[in-house]
């Protein structure tokens, strides 16, 4: 399998996960241990920021894994841009995840403020990844402003619907420059298997995984199905037929 | 329709009573299918004829909190500044004709109480006080935030509805969200509740929340206080309320409390009675009409009732709560509000939350944005 490069860094896993609603940390830390992930999102306001001992935070510390803070919480560019700075300072890494989303019961991302923000973040020099609606021209828009790779949303986060914007999703993979990773609303393997099979890059995963009653299955399975799927993608899907092509009727006469 | 009142207006109490007791189990059925259940279904949900489809309830409300919040519950604690109250109300122990001490806390008792609060653990606070406007007005909860921001990281109120332009203020000082609860939304009973003071006006207090929602709130909790009236007409306009301000206030979230009276001395009792089995069902019927709220819950519930209930719908919680003003340290023995009903200490909850496979959640913002 092809590794996935997103500024600087290179990633052998193509599953991304979160660490929202688990029910401890050690089940946390397992089950993110056992899907194999290497890019682990963190909410901000979760962080105490300056406790070296933040309970979040301790159990998160392993060599695999590389943190990347989100802005969850944030209505505004210019909060989103204070939220990553202040991420910086306290989590030591010039990556983020742009979410804004001023309406809290969906938690819809807003494009004029993200696009805003990122283009900002961009010339602070932090790598960013916005998490967007999944909307083909925005994605093109982040591009030129810089955006590292874009985050479309496979349907409303927390849903599990899976992909519900399967149609843009396969406009934004096939214009996008930089990496495409489907965030939010990947409820089952088979939905991130899906997504892979499509094209994207990466999926992030994190209430399926959290609120399963097993996480650690559930973590290994969405890593079998990304893997499974990115696979298939690779090598190149057999095209689905519709029907039978048994013989030519239409051009047989040229042979005739 | 520019606020609640007019939609409000357009109701009639009796008529919404009536309807909701004549709702069959044949609609409660529906409604417990329904994948978005309306205000209809929500009447339907809170009706009598719902009582055999409980445990159906409790079963769905549980799948969906768990869904949307997953195994986690937000903590957060009451801090009581102030008993001063110009206002009569018949329920409550502050009320202006109550003999009692009376104490505002000074800058050096609030700061004392608040490392009471951060050393158990508490990031998100609730200040709460009467309304005494000259002594603890606009000025008083300025200082009050700018002494406790540097050591929390979520403050709401629960103090005296203000107007527009005093909440921007408080926002911009750092207020997180602001509790404003109706009491009841049968204007008469209102009335007889609060014959004076600046609470007794009945639409200023109804227009509270939409003074927050053009001010630009973060969050805003409504909710009727149980016993003043039937609960279950007063829960549908609570209901009402709520989609009302979702649909007008989109960018601000909001929390439903279920505060049921509590015996204080010369207390009030119920007119119409809330069992235990009647809050659940209702708790579970806010959780199938609305997957987002907060359904916060408070010390005045019995240890039992809160054991089994944070799995059931609710999503907030407070823990040995104190109801008077320095109650924690600064003078424990003082009258309280309303006496709490769960007693355990902090330390116990958090450990009945993890033991029950739910992570208590301290910190769930931050002061900087």
């Amino acid at each position: 399998m092809e590794q996935l490069k997103i500024a600087d860094k290179t990633f052998n896993s193509r599953l991304f996960t979160g660490t929202g609603k688990f029910s401890n940390s050690e089940t946390m830390r397992d089950a993110i241990l056992a899907s194999e992930s290497e890019l682990v999102t963190v909410a901000l306001k979760r962080v105490e920021v300056g406790n070296q001992k933040d309970a979040l935070l301790s159990s998160l510390t392993h060599e695999s894994l590389s943190l990347l803070p989100n802005t969850s919480g944030v209505r505004t560019a210019k909060e989103a841009v204070f939220a990553a700075q202040m991420a910086r300072e306290a989590l030591e890494t010039n990556w983020v995840k742009v979410e804004i989303h001023p309406d809290p019961k969906y938690l819809l991302p807003d494009p004029v403020e993200t696009l805003k923000a990122c283009e900002e973040l961009v010339k602070l020099g932090f790598v960013v990844m916005p998490y967007i609606q999944a909307d083909p021209v925005l994605c093109k828009r982040l591009e030129e402003v810089g955006a590292q790779c874009v985050m479309p949303l496979g349907s409303p986060i927390g849903s599990n619907n899976g992909l519900k914007t399967r149609n843009f999703l396969e406009i934004i993979i096939e214009q996008s420059n930089v990496p495409v990773i489907v965030d939010a609303g990947i409820g089952r393997p088979s939905h991130a298997a899906d997504a892979m099979e499509l094209g994207a890059d990466a999926v992030l995963v994190n209430t399926a995984i959290a609120v399963s009653p097993n996480p650690v299955s559930i973590a290994k399975a969405f890593k079998l199905a990304v893997e499974a799927g990115r696979m298939a993608f690779e090598a190149r899907l057999a095209p689905r037929a519709t029907q039978a092509q048994a013989s030519s009727p239409l051009t047989r006469f040229l042979y005739e | 329709m520019n606020n609640f009142k007019a939609h409000l207006n357009s109701y009639n109490w009796d008529e919404v009573l009536d309807s909701i007791f004549l709702k069959t189990e044949r609609e409660v059925e529906h409604a417990i299918a329904s994948p978005k259940p309306t205000l209809e279904d929500f009447k339907a949900l809170i009706s009598p004829s719902a009582k055999p489809y409980l445990e159906q309830m409790a079963a769905k409300s549980k799948a969906i909190t768990k869904k949307r919040f997953g195994n986690t519950m937000q903590m957060f604690a009451p801090m009581y500044l102030s008993n001063e109250c110009q206002n009569i109300c018949t329920y409550c122990g502050f009320s202006l004709t109550n003999k009692i001490p009376r104490r505002t806390l000074t800058d050096a008792e609030i700061l004392k109480e608040a490392q009471f609060l951060k050393d158990k653990g508490f990031q998100h606070i609730l200040l709460v006080t009467g309304e005494a406007n000259k002594t603890v007005g606009v000025d008083y909860f300025v200082n009050a935030i700018r002494l406790l921001k540097p050591h929390f990281a979520n403050i709401s109120i629960e103090v005296q509805p203000l107007d527009q332009d005093e909440y921007e203020l408080l926002i911009k000082e750092g207020l997180y969200a602001v509790l404003v609860y109706q009491e009841t939304y049968h204007e008469a009973t209102y009335k007889s509740h609060h014959p004076k003071g600046k609470k007794s006006n009945f639409d200023y207090r109804l227009e509270t929340p939409d003074r927050l929602g053009k001010a630009g709130i973060h969050k805003i909790g409504i909710g009727a206080l149980f016993g003043l009236e039937d609960w279950r007409a007063d829960s549908f306009f609570t209901a009402l309320h709520l989609k009302y301000l979702q649909k007008t206030y989109w960018k601000t979230k909001y929390s439903i409390s279920f505060p049921r009276l509590r015996p204080f001395s010369g207390g009030l009792e119920p007119k119409v009675a809330m069992e235990d089995a009647d809050l659940l069902q209702l708790i579970c019927a806010y959780r199938m009409l609305d997957e987002d709220v907060e359904l916060s819950i408070s010390t005045r519930e019995e240890e039992n009732f809160r054991n089994h209930i944070v799995h059931l719908g609710i999503t907030s919680m407070s823990a040995e709560s104190k109801t008077n003003p320095g109650g924690y340290v600064v003078e424990p023995q003082s009258l309280e509000q309303f006496e709490i009903s769960d007693e355990r200490s902090t330390e116990t909850i958090a450990r009945m939350l993890q033991e029950s496979n739910l992570e208590p959640i301290w910190k769930d913002w931050d002061q900087n944005w």
